[in-house]
């Protein structure tokens, strides 16, 4: 037991929750972390989408890491991530249909998320099944932690409800005597960039091992 | 056997692909009922909204069966056309016929003694189908309410027609203007120049989806334009 959660192990599992963490540092994933935090729900049911997905697939890619044909690997983790996607997606839709319509074409596109098939190729190939799937967890969670933290700003501010529960004070709007007016832009696409740029700012400011030299 | 040679990495791609396809086949088969159930239920609960009646999972088919008193489909000059049942027609399909071969259905409702006529639509937002239903009042020209819903717009844009806060407006508005001709139902933007009567707010980011949903409704209703002229 104590082995398997030793402290190599468990680095794997932090440090992809900040010094490397998917998003904020290696930039990858961006492209479905603009698409669905415009609010909070969709982020977070994408997240855990990801972390069944990533962790399963590191497991199976780590347990035939010795059969697979080196010529063919980068195909056999795109099966493997696309039929898992689908058992997600088919799974969802039998059982919890409200939230299957609520990522409709997201669950999809896991499958092109760069962050899974990266730690397949990186991590999963190379190392055994337990450190993988702590591996696949961390990544997951690195990439969850981001999306739903810009999830809460830009539901906050640009409908200034979460969870789809209004937050603001309906007196506070100018349109009932009040100051107040949602911020169109955080519901826009180039928000959630900028959102993520804030990220990163404060994470390096606190972290500035993370800081490339100027030359 | 060599791990890099052809005949080793044919087969395992073979053998992989035999595997997925058997598991994936097996889960979608035995997912299927379930899913189908999903679904039917779902189009009850949104023709039962148009109606300005909430229902849950539990007992959307129940209250289905009491306020929906009959179902029938019409054709573009109005006529009823047996032996199609409403329910199953399907929307998709029918809009890639011509107007004059398509089945319309038609939802009858009965709301504190009063009919509804319901109206299925469907159309393109921006990335898929949109779809919903809109019910009108005896006199064939106002809404009495509206249902929209899509399958995969932008959450927090174009997703939010299927919201109260977008659907409500549509209540009370007109189709048909003081002439007599079906104008449909404007989604203005701020700014844009649009009789209060005939038109709703658009959603602010979603403005694709917004005018995606201003063509479907105005596309279908004017399919049911003879029928309405029936019935008025």
């Amino acid at each position: 037991m104590a082995e398997l959660f030793s402290k190599k192990n468990l680095k794997l599992l932090s440090n992809p929750l900040n010094s490397s963490n998917p998003i904020t540092v290696q930039v990858l994933g961006i492209c479905s972390a603009l698409a669905v935090t415009a609010q909070l729900k969709p982020a977070v049911v994408m997240s855990l989408s990801v972390v069944a997905v990533l962790a399963l697939a590191n497991v199976i890619i780590s347990l035939l890491r010795n059969t697979i044909p080196n010529r063919i690997r980068i195909i056999v983790q795109l099966v493997v991530i696309a039929a898992l996607v689908i058992l997600v997606d088919q799974v969802l839709r039998a059982f919890v249909y409200d939230a299957s319509k609520q990522l409709s074409v997201f669950v999809g596109l896991i499958i092109t998320n760069c962050i899974i098939m990266g730690r397949l190729e990186a991590f999963a190939l190379g190392n055994k099944p337990w450190p993988s799937f702590l591996d696949g967890l961390g990544n997951a969670a690195g990439y969850a932690w981001v999306l739903i933290v810009v999830g809460f700003f830009r539901e906050l501010f640009g409908s200034g409800t979460l969870w789809g529960y209004q937050i603001i004070p309906d007196s506070w709007y100018i349109a009932n005597g009040g100051f107040y007016e949602n911020n169109g832009m955080m519901i826009l696409p180039p928000m959630a960039l900028v959102t993520v740029g804030v990220i990163i700012w404060v994470q390096r400011s606190k972290n500035p091992e993370l800081v490339e030299e100027n030359k | 056997m060599d791990r890099n040679g052809n005949t080793y990495t044919f087969l395992y791609a073979a053998v992989m692909v035999i595997v997925v396809a058997a598991l994936l086949a097996a889960t979608a088969v035995s997912l299927k009922p379930f899913q189908k159930r999903n679904i039917e239920i779902e189009k009850m609960q949104n023709i039962l909204a148009s109606v300005n009646i909430q229902a849950d999972v539990q007992n959307a088919s129940k209250i289905y069966k009491e306020k929906i008193t009959t179902t029938y489909v019409v054709d573009a000059k109005g006529n009823k056309k047996e032996g199609v049942n409403a329910f199953t027609v399907n929307l998709k399909k029918e809009r890639s016929l011509p107007v004059a071969e398509r089945s319309l259905p038609v939802y009858e409702a009965n709301v504190d003694g009063k009919v509804k006529y319901i109206i299925p639509l469907r159309g393109a937002g921006l990335w898929g189908p949109i779809w919903g239903y809109i019910s009108l009042d005896e006199d064939m020209n106002t809404i009495f309410g509206a249902n929209f819903d899509h399958q995969g717009e932008t959450p927090g844009l174009g997703a939010e027609i299927s919201t109260t806060a977008f659907e409500a407006p549509f209540i009370g508005k007109k189709i048909f203007n003081a002439e007599g001709k079906l104008v449909s139902i404007t989604v203005a933007k701020k700014g844009e120049k649009a009789e209060p009567a005939h038109s709703v707010d658009a959603i602010s980011g979603g403005t694709i989806t917004s005018k995606g949903l201003e063509q479907m409704i105005s596309d279908d209703l004017n399919s049911y334009k003879e029928f309405f002229n029936k019935k008025k």
